[in-house]
């Protein structure tokens, strides 16, 4: 029934204050799927991701996460369950060096698991973690107050920051905005190993050639519901995400 | 009957104190700790102009009016201004203006019955067998005008609208060419002068008191956490409330227990709706 | 040709931020005097100073306590406008208990430390729930309301309170318990802020979203964080009552909540070493401007105010970029 099922959102609904943001979306998503969601500014994507990292409350429909009822659970429970997510305006602890935003994770009760989570060990893992998304650990960066890192770099430690969980689920809200050609192509790789090691991807994105690249289905989202469902090459071709993104004739 | 009449005073005049608060705090979400000091400092001025200066009360309550106002947004540009976007800040930095404000006063003799207002109209009213003077009912009266100058205000001008849209989120605000910064400072203007329109109205029946500062401070806050801060509306039904149990527990109870109510009415919101009777309920995460 | 100012780490300094800190004598006493200066100096002085002064020590001390509790509130976005509530509830927890059950001082201060901090972080508990700006609306009501209901209800003696209650033995013995107590709490907040527990504390303040999203439990943390700050606030009352043998209204004052705040501002709001830096400033000139009367609130809250617009890093933060750095003028290439 549940098997291979790590995330099924069904009849999702919520609307601010009048306003329908998410209406009556439905999707599944099996174990080690990369789920890329599009669709045109005010569609709900953001609104969706929220809901389902817990941040906003759905007004009706169920969020099943390996089973489990989650759409009323508090973020970090989500989180603590597998769940980890970047936000689209980076958000990162400025007040400290770079490396330490890595560290809060990791004293998360879900880090605890999986690394013993030792004072002293945690920063030795914040340090294999920025590598791993592509800092130098020789060059000082890590080190640097985060409130002087320019927004490409602030991008990468908020992903790195959502593997210090070793998530099931990473949802990214449009990572690669903001970044440079370089950088995109330098991340796209991080994605793909993740792909390898069984972690499923759900991804919002405006840059669709990077994420056709990596993603095996697409949802297509306008105005708050959603207008398609598949692959890539097929999704683009359904006649109403063509109007959504260029408008009908 | 004597209750119901005391009581709808007493909630008129919490809703006058209260309302420019509100405005500032509340609807624009700056920092106004120092809203009692602006009653008193209001009532000093006022007093000034009366009976130091001797002008005719008209000009006295227009001139009040503008300096008030004109402090307020005075009180913006030394303090506020500088620390916009550091909320820690603002919040002490009102805080202690205020309270300097206060004890300004203090320390330079400002206490005693010499120090007291003229009323609007001298003489009384029976309302059934109840004796109410003028003055009391020129509060509710200008209560009534105020909420309703506001909430026009807020609704339906430029400027209102300009304030809640800074309120909401600054950086659109500022892309739609609203100058946060001078809404700013016009609101706090609005806001001292509301307060000076209170004091002008309600200092009359007593006499000027530092202590009223404290008072005003702390049961504009109440009614505001009571009522729920982004709303107007909150203002008048949480004034209604608190102003009616004051004047129950007066009654009833006893004398001395004027300041258990708005305690005791902030306990129970806080502990059943912690954002107020009409305020717009987010928990923390829900800020995304 | 123009120049600038230019700022460099002195080469003690780069030597002394690595494992090179114990190379020598000199590296060593470039570490170890600020803090010599803090420990020893307060300890001295405590030995020798008058009565007079010794009192001016242990209300610098504890005001120092209170603005440590109140940086530690800071440092997840709380700003207490009551630490006069802290204060109040371990005064009067230790006091009925001194008054009431006769239980003695020794075990009434550390009863009112943590019994008083538990109860003010159930008060607080449905405000940690909201915006950050709740916090700062119903610390500053709460003991100003609450102290005006006990002296309209004469609740535990009202305005005259609980008098005749244990005192320390003599004023060096209280001076130098003060001292001790904020040397620990002091060194102690230090050590705590600087391991991933405080590192936690931070992220919170500056952006608990993205602490939310890494797992952690904000509320959770932010309950144990005024538990701490309230303990030590109520430690202070408690100390207050068997300083002075008594304990009323007078406990719910204003001046609680406006000193603290004074002296961390003054000092430099964000660090612990600033608010006790600042209340050694601000107290003892308070004392000093006692002779000129009622000017005592006026004072605290125009240097704070001053302070913040001209000053906002603080005196200790000046000091401490003046130790670490020198400043020269560069030619500007």
């Amino acid at each position: 029934m549940n098997e291979g099922y790590i995330l099924q959102v069904s009849q999702l609904n919520k609307a601010f204050w009048g306003v329908i943001a998410v209406f009556n979306v439905s999707f599944e998503l099996k174990k080690g799927d990369f789920l890329g969601i599009i669709g045109p500014n005010g569609s709900g994507k953001s609104t969706l991701l929220n809901l389902i990292t817990g941040f906003v409350r759905p007004d009706s429909g169920s969020i099943l996460y390996c089973g489990r009822e989650i759409s009323a659970k508090k973020p970090h429970s989500i989180a603590n369950l597998g769940i980890a997510r970047t936000f689209q305006m980076a958000k990162a602890f400025y007040r400290m060096p770079a490396y330490k935003n890595i560290i809060i994770p990791l004293c998360s009760a879900r880090a605890r698991q999986f690394r013993g989570g030792v004072y002293g060990e945690r920063d030795d893992i914040a340090m294999d973690l920025l590598e791993e998304v592509g800092f130098d650990r020789s060059s000082g960066v890590p080190y640097k107050l985060t409130s002087s890192l320019p927004h490409g770099y602030l991008k990468r430690l908020e992903l790195a920051r959502s593997l210090a969980l070793r998530p099931d689920l990473v949802v990214l809200d449009e990572l690669f905005s903001g970044m440079s050609m370089a950088e995109v192509a330098g991340t796209l790789p991080i994605l793909e190993k993740l792909k390898e090691r069984g972690t499923t991807l759900l991804m919002v994105e405006h840059r669709l050639k990077e994420l056709f690249r990596v993603a095996n289905r697409v949802i297509v989202l306008n105005y708050g519901r959603k207008v398609a469902d598949g692959s890539p090459r097929d999704v683009m071709e359904v006649e109403a995400v063509k109007e959504a993104y260029l408008g009908s004739e | 009957m004597d209750v119901i009449v005391y009581g709808l005073v007493n909630s008129m005049t919490l809703a006058l104190m209260a309302v420019g608060f509100s405005f500032v705090f509340g609807i624009s979400q700056i920092s106004n700790f120092a809203h009692g000091a602006f009653y008193v400092l209001g009532s000093f001025i006022a007093w000034g102009f009366y009976s130091v200066l001797g002008l005719p009360y008209p000009l006295v309550v227009l001139f009040t009016i503008i300096s008030n106002g004109l402090l307020g947004a005075f009180l913006f540009w030394v303090v506020i201004y500088r620390l916009r976007g550091q909320p820690i800040l603002e919040v002490i930095a009102s805080f202690s203006a205020g309270i300097a404000i206060l004890e300004f006063f203090r320390w330079v003799g400002g206490t005693g019955y010499f120090f007291n207002l003229p009323t609007f109209f001298s003489g009384s009213i029976d309302i059934g067998d109840v004796t109410i003077d003028y003055q009391r009912l020129a509060i509710c009266a200008v209560a009534i005008l105020s909420v309703g100058f506001l909430t026009v205000f807020i609704h339906h001008t430029k400027i209102g609208l300009a304030c809640r849209g800074m309120a909401q989120d600054e950086e659109t605000a500022l892309c739609f060419g609203i100058d946060s910064d001078q809404v700013a400072m016009i609101s706090m203007a609005i806001g001292a002068a509301l307060v000076a329109v209170a004091t002008i109205t309600i200092t009359p029946i007593g006499f000027i008191s530092i202590d009223e500062g404290y008072q005003v401070i702390i049961l504009s806050l109440a009614v505001c956490v009571v009522g729920g801060l982004e709303s107007i509306f909150g203002v008048m039904v949480a004034s209604l409330i608190l102003g009616f149990s004051q004047t129950i527990v007066t009654t009833y109870i006893a004398s001395n227990l004027l300041m258990i109510v708005p305690l005791l009415a902030i306990l129970i919101v806080l502990a059943i709706k912690p954002s107020g009777l009409f305020g717009k309920f987010k928990e923390l995460e829900e800020r995304v | 040709m123009k120049n600038r100012k230019e700022r460099i780490d002195r080469g003690i300094k780069a030597r002394t931020d690595d494992v090179y800190a114990v190379s020598g004598p000199k590296e060593i006493s470039y570490i170890l005097f600020p803090r010599m200066l803090l420990v020893l100096g307060l300890i001295i002085s405590s030995i020798l100073a008058n009565e007079y002064w010794q009192e001016v020590i242990v209300s610098a001390c504890l005001i120092g306590l209170l603005a440590v509790s109140w940086t530690l509130l800071t440092s997840v976005g709380l700003v207490s406008l009551g630490q006069a509530l802290f204060v109040a509830s371990g005064a009067y927890i230790a006091g009925i208990l001194n008054y009431y059950l006769n239980w003695p001082i020794f075990i009434t201060i550390p009863t009112g430390t943590f019994v008083g901090g538990a109860f003010c972080t159930f008060l607080l508990m449905p405000v940690l729930r909201l915006r950050g700006i709740y916090f700062s609306m119903v610390t500053l009501i709460l003991p100003l309301t609450i102290g005006k209901v006990f002296e309209a209800l004469h609740i535990l003696g009202g305005n005259d309170g609980l008098s005749g209650l244990g005192r320390f033995t003599n004023s060096t013995v209280t001076c130098f318990l003060a001292v001790l107590a904020t040397l620990g709490c002091f060194f102690g907040m230090r050590r705590l802020m600087a391991t991933d527990y405080g590192l936690v504390f931070i992220s919170i303040g500056d952006n608990d979203q993205a602490a939310m999203s890494g797992g952690i439990d904000v509320y959770s943390r932010k309950n144990q964080n005024v538990f701490l700050a309230a303990a030590v606030g109520a430690f202070v009352g408690a100390f207050i009552t068997h300083w002075i043998g008594f304990v009323g209204t007078p406990a719910f004052a204003l001046d609680y909540s406006i000193l603290p705040i004074a002296s961390a501002v003054v000092g430099g709001i964000g660090s612990q070493a600033g608010a006790m830096v600042g209340s050694f400033i601000v107290v003892p000139l308070a004392e000093i401007l006692r002779t000129l009367g009622g000017i005592r609130m006026l004072f605290y809250s125009l240097a704070l105010l001053v302070f913040i617009i001209l000053l906002p890093e603080g005196i200790f933060k000046y000091l401490e970029r003046k130790y670490h750095q020198f400043e020269r003028r560069v030619k500007v290439e």
